[in-house]
């Protein structure tokens, strides 16, 4: 009789199968996924996708934030077509499978016009395929590792070029020979060194070592003995999160020293100084596009702004400003294209530009990249970080470093 | 000896009376059918229904624990491993398939050095993948097993040791970056053995397949219950010297029944990659690992249907609360571990008249503890009537 | 020659960080045979009570020294806490303890979050322990001399306790006869609340040293919690021998393989080497004589 039950449950699979495989033959996809977004109102609705649990809340929190000032700022001023935001929050919980199934939701069941947010490079590639198929808009604001320009994703983080490339810009400026690479075990530190190693070789800087830790890494005892075995006389580092903690204290208490082994740090932002605790990263640089201290009056109104929505304490960094940042040129496409339409929005988005806190920013049509000019910062005894070197323009965008010779094979 | 697949027959009287009991099991799996096959793709949407293939892909893990844990009384921590591999070979196919005979997937022309590694290769065949999906698991499970249970290593050690391996595991795929894309892992896959995956028609038959998979599960796991297997496994987690007395080696059945609930969790694995798009080594460590359990806790351990039902009925809570309350969702999740294992170690089957007791004396009892380490084996919680009482010295 | 010393004290350091982490639990699940999953929060919770501790008292080294007094007792109260309204009733169901505790951390995990802030926060070393000592022509961090210290003095006052006191009689006496033990009067009830309480203390101690070396978060706990037990399963139950000597080995052969390989597969290859080890040794290293079966 079990058996019977068996037959049952694959009777049902198979009629699946058969079922699926006569339609599944004749049906092409085509543009089965046309927009629902609906305009017809006062209002649109946006979708912001951050992670509000999990690891990285930590981080996309503070981009949430800035994300809904920018909403609330936009909403007060009208508008965007004179239609107010209505946005739906959703939470990507730090899993790269709920940003694709949070992601679809905010497309095809809430009907955004446009979805902000993610954080991780693995957040990102999840959501791809979502945007892609389903012809929508996001808007990422972190920096990433480059090598990726998808019609459906508008990137207003900094890509390699812009950040990167200008830290070994600024340490061979610096007059240093011996660079040490150490990393978190993912994709943006890996592709990161990939280029730097190819850099290093084009202007005679030695990479003298190359280590990686596995996310939440806690002992760099190891690590940090290789570094100080290798004479390095610089420090690239591309550590993530909790790990800067641990690799910092090491690093003073082995006797290295800014005076020394400099540590260029890409991943720390305003947000992580405290927590690292600044007597064991002052003095420190960082490469970034963005800092609180930025003289500008675009960003003397944000930062006011933002402290008075979230109080005094609260800092303001890079991810956070590219994510305010991006709200505001999504109104400038929607409002160039005077329509919601994905593809009018696409269309219109080439020089799009933005009086942003860290200056003008204009939109690359062609990759979907944002110029931005790049800053190295030093960290200061305050936990702020002060611009300490610039490439004085806005530096274009180039995903795929073409415009460079040493990156030759490098994609 | 090998007790697996012997589905003997009860005898006459003892047929006799489960009568009824098969004729609720088919009236079950009827129904059952008719809601996931019927009335669940006629309701929702296709982005709800891409959600319950999903939910029905994670069941199929939930279903395998069921197996091991709930009747074999080995609580594994680390199913993440076999949902993971499952998975990433899927995935590795699709890339291959995407990428065409002899292409190279994307991720390894921007992170790696441009060519397929030999051991990829044969998963350009879909028939060695299908058959990798399954075998793979099962050998990995079956080679720790042995190294494992024939030491009689068991209960906490069995557990901590699956945790371990569901960390190194993680930290494995995120460290060959080059061959399985690191933390991003796998993804962007266009196509499905040919059949277009952005077609809502293809990812309804997708859903058609997950829910398929999973009734067979259940009913794979209904039959090897009322084999001698399953009257042998529950043994073992009950008193497992006395089965090695009776001339029974408790390694091999405890070995089988882990190699089934991997098997499954494999099959899970391939199919949520389709289904949702992506594997990486999130879905697979020791966090992803415990959330499996969560379900089958919840739904009732040593139930046919309490751990499919607590899996799905946990997947749709956490989608559906962590949207409006996502801090909340966390200490719902810890409340309810701490609640129900704590104090109806049953699980919610074991509320109310859900539960099915076998009416031949053979009660199929679910409210049994775990194995009990060694000085507190003197006192058995649970009366049991197939095993005659006794105290081991 | 300097590698290979710095390297050593190195596996020493990161085997002192272990035993720290696993001394507790040898307690709880050497001695009582419960799986805390929560143990890696009450470091986690000891963690933060440094924090607070030198948000009250200025002097970076006081508070040092006085957090590590209570974070045992901060660690010790939480662990008795979830000893008499959960493991207690328990102590059958070795298995279910462990999803439960599982919940109770994530609980804590998810609480510290909601009190402290998502973002980590900062503990100051006091001016004496930060920079290097000379040792052997090297320079050893005094924090990890630090930590090394606050090791060697647990295991060292666990031993003797354990050893010459009534209270270790008790322990030792329930741990190999509990029946026994009863019948001669010995309450094992409050016995197992004691050691409860010592073992969930020295977690706290542990994540009070911690935070001389890495970041204090919420998830800190997480990332000790499996090491800890491997440590404990390889060093054997009921002996705190074999976990002494389990957390130096597993310390010095991570930092060997990291050194001649990576971060990532030196964690592989301790995993491998201790499922193999356990092929040879199941019992682990040091284990009591008993004649149970199992």
């Amino acid at each position: 009789m079990a058996a019977l039950a068996v037959a049952l449950g694959l009777t049902g699979c198979g009629g699946a199968r058969t079922d699926a495989g006569s339609s599944g033959g004749s049906t092409s996809s085509g543009d089965a996924a046309a927009s629902c977004v609906d305009t017809s109102g006062d209002s649109v609705k946006i979708g912001f996708l951050n992670s509000l649990s999990g690891t990285m809340a930590i981080s996309e929190q503070t981009v949430r934030d800035a994300l809904d000032l920018a909403a609330e700022e936009i909403n007060a001023d009208g508008g965007v077509l004179g239609k107010q935001l209505e946005v739906v929050g959703e939470d990507g919980a730090s899993e790269p499978t709920v940003f694709a199934e949070k992601a679809e939701k905010l497309v095809s069941s809430d009907c955004v016009a446009a979805v902000f947010g993610g954080w991780t490079s693995s957040s990102r590639k999840a959501m791809l395929p979502v945007f892609e198929s389903k012809d929508a808009l996001l808007f990422y604001p972190v920096q990433y590792e480059g090598l990726e320009a998808s019609p459906n994703i508008f990137y207003t983080g900094a890509t390699t070029n812009q950040q990167i490339v200008p830290g070994m810009d600024y340490l061979k400026e610096q007059g240093k020979t011996k660079v040490f690479l150490v990393g978190s075990d993912y994709v943006f530190p890996r592709t990161a060194n990939k280029i730097i190693n190819a850099y290093a070789e084009a202007n005679g800087i030695e990479i003298v070592g190359e280590e990686y830790a596995p996310l939440g890494h806690t002992d760099f005892s190891t690590i940090v003995n290789k570094l100080k075995a290798s004479g390095a006389d610089a420090v690239f580092n591309t550590l993530n999160g909790d790990s800067n903690v641990a690799f910092f204290k090491e690093y003073k208490n082995v006797g290295l020293g800014v005076d020394t082994t400099p540590v260029v740090s890409v991943s720390i932002a305003e947000e992580e100084v405290g927590g690292i605790g600044v007597e064991n990263i002052e003095g420190q640089l960082t490469a970034w596009n963005y800092y609180q201290t930025v003289e500008s009056p675009a960003n003397t109104t944000f930062v006011e702004a933002f402290k008075a929505k979230y109080g005094e304490d609260r800092v303001t960094s890079d991810p956070m400003e590219a994510a305010y940042t991006s709200l505001y040129l999504w109104k400038g496409m929607v409002e160039k294209a005077e329509s919601f339409d994905v593809a009018a929005v696409q269309d219109a988005a080439d020089g799009v530009t933005f009086e942003a806190p860290e200056g003008t920013v204009t939109v690359n049509g062609e990759n979907h990249h944002i110029a931005k000019t790049a800053l190295i910062g030093k960290i200061g005894a305050d936990g702020l970080i002060y611009t300490e070197w610039s490439s004085d323009e806005a530096i274009e965008p180039d995903p795929f470093l073409e415009g460079y010779d040493w990156a030759e094979g490098l994609s | 000896m090998s007790p697996a697949g012997t589905a003997e027959r009860r005898g006459g009287a003892v047929g006799r009376l489960l009568t009824g009991e098969r004729v609720r099991t088919l009236a079950g799996f009827a129904v059952a059918a008719v809601a996931l096959f019927g009335v669940a793709p006629a309701l929702l949407s296709d982005f709800r229904l891409g959600l319950l293939a999903k939910f029905c892909c994670l069941a199929m893990v939930a279903v395998g624990i069921g197996l091991a844990w709930g009747r074999g009384g080995m609580l594994t921590l680390g199913q993440g491993v076999y949902f993971g591999l499952g998975g990433y070979l899927m995935a590795m196919h699709l890339k291959l398939a995407d990428a065409g005979p002899g292409g190279v997937p994307d991720f390894m022309l921007l992170y790696g050095d441009g060519t397929v590694p030999g051991w990829w290769e044969p998963l350009r065949s879909p028939v060695v993948t299908v058959v990798a999906i399954v075998l793979v698991p099962v050998a990995l499970a079956s080679a720790l097993g042995f190294a494992v249970f024939t030491r009689r290593v068991r209960g906490a050690y069995f557990a901590i040791l699956s945790q371990a391996l569901a960390a190194a595991f993680a930290i494995l795929l995120v460290g060959q970056q080059k061959v399985t894309g690191g933390t991003n892992g796998l993804n962007g896959f266009r196509s499905f053995f040919g059949y277009d995956l952005a077609d809502p028609v293809n990812k309804e038959m997708l859903y058609l397949i997950a829910a398929g998979t999973l009734l067979a599960m259940v009913a794979i796991v209904r039959l090897l219950m009322r084999s001698r297997f399953g009257e042998l496994l529950v043994a073992v987690r009950d008193q497992e010297n006395r089965v090695r007395f009776l001339g029974y080696d408790p390694a091999a059945v405890k070995v089988v029944a882990y190699a089934v609930a991997a098997a499954f969790a494999g099959i899970g694995g391939a199919l949520f990659v389709p289904i949702v798009g992506i594997i990486s080594p999130a879905d697979v460590g020791v966090v992803p690992s415990i959330g499996f359990l969560v379900g089958v806790a919840i739904g009732g351990r040593a139930t046919l249907l309490g751990p499919v039902l607590g899996a799905l009925a946990v997947s749709w809570a956490q989608t559906s609360l962590s949207e409006q309350f996502p801090s909340f969702w966390t200490y719902f999740q810890g409340a309810l571990f701490i609640v129900v294992v704590a104090f109806l170690p049953g699980g919610l089957a074991s509320l109310g008249g859900v539960r099915r007791r076998w009416r031949a004396g053979r009660a199929e009892r679910d409210d049994v503890p775990d194995e009990v380490p060694a000085r507190a084996a003197q006192a058995p919680t649970t009366p049991s009537e197939t095993v005659t009482s006794g105290s081991t010295p | 020659m300097d590698a290979l010393f710095s390297q050593l004290f190195a596996g020493l350091s990161l085997g002192s960080v272990l035993l720290l982490a696993a001394l507790g639990l040898a307690l709880t699940f050497g001695q009582m045979g419960v799986i805390n999953m929560a143990h890696g929060e009450f470091m986690m919770a000891g963690a933060y009570t440094a924090y607070v501790v030198q948000s009250l008292i200025a002097d970076a080294g006081v508070s040092l020294l006085v957090s590590l007094v209570v974070g045992f007792l901060v660690g010790g109260l939480l662990g008795l806490v979830l000893e008499v309204t959960l493991v207690s009733r328990m102590y059958r169901r070795p298995l279910d303890t462990l999803l439960v505790t599982w919940g109770v951390a994530l609980v804590l995990q998810q609480a510290a979050r909601d009190i402290f802030g998502a973002p980590n926060v900062d503990v100051r070393a006091p001016a004496w322990l930060s920079g290097a000592v000379e040792l052997f022509g090297l320079g050893v961090p005094r924090t990890r001399l630090f930590i090394l210290l606050v090791a060697v003095v647990c295991v060292t006052a666990l031993a003797l306790v354990l050893k010459l006191t009534p209270l270790g009689r008790r322990i030792r006496a329930t741990v190999q006869n509990r029946d026994l033990a009863e019948t001669s009067g010995i309450s094992t009830r409050a016995t197992d609340r004691l050691t409860f309480f010592v073992g969930s203390g020295i977690a706290g101690v542990a994540g009070v040293a911690l935070t001389l070396l890495g970041s204090i978060g919420p998830t800190l706990g997480t990332a000790y919690i499996v090491d800890a037990f491997l440590v404990v399963v390889a060093g054997g139950i009921g002996q705190l021998k074999g976990t002494v000597i389990a957390a130096f080995s597993l310390g010095l052969l991570q930092a060997t393989f990291e050194y001649s390989t990576t971060a990532s597969i030196a964690k592989v290859l301790l995993f491998v080497v201790i499922v193999a080890f356990l092929q040879v040794r199941p019992q682990g290293l040091v284990s009591l004589r008993t004649r149970s079966l199992a």
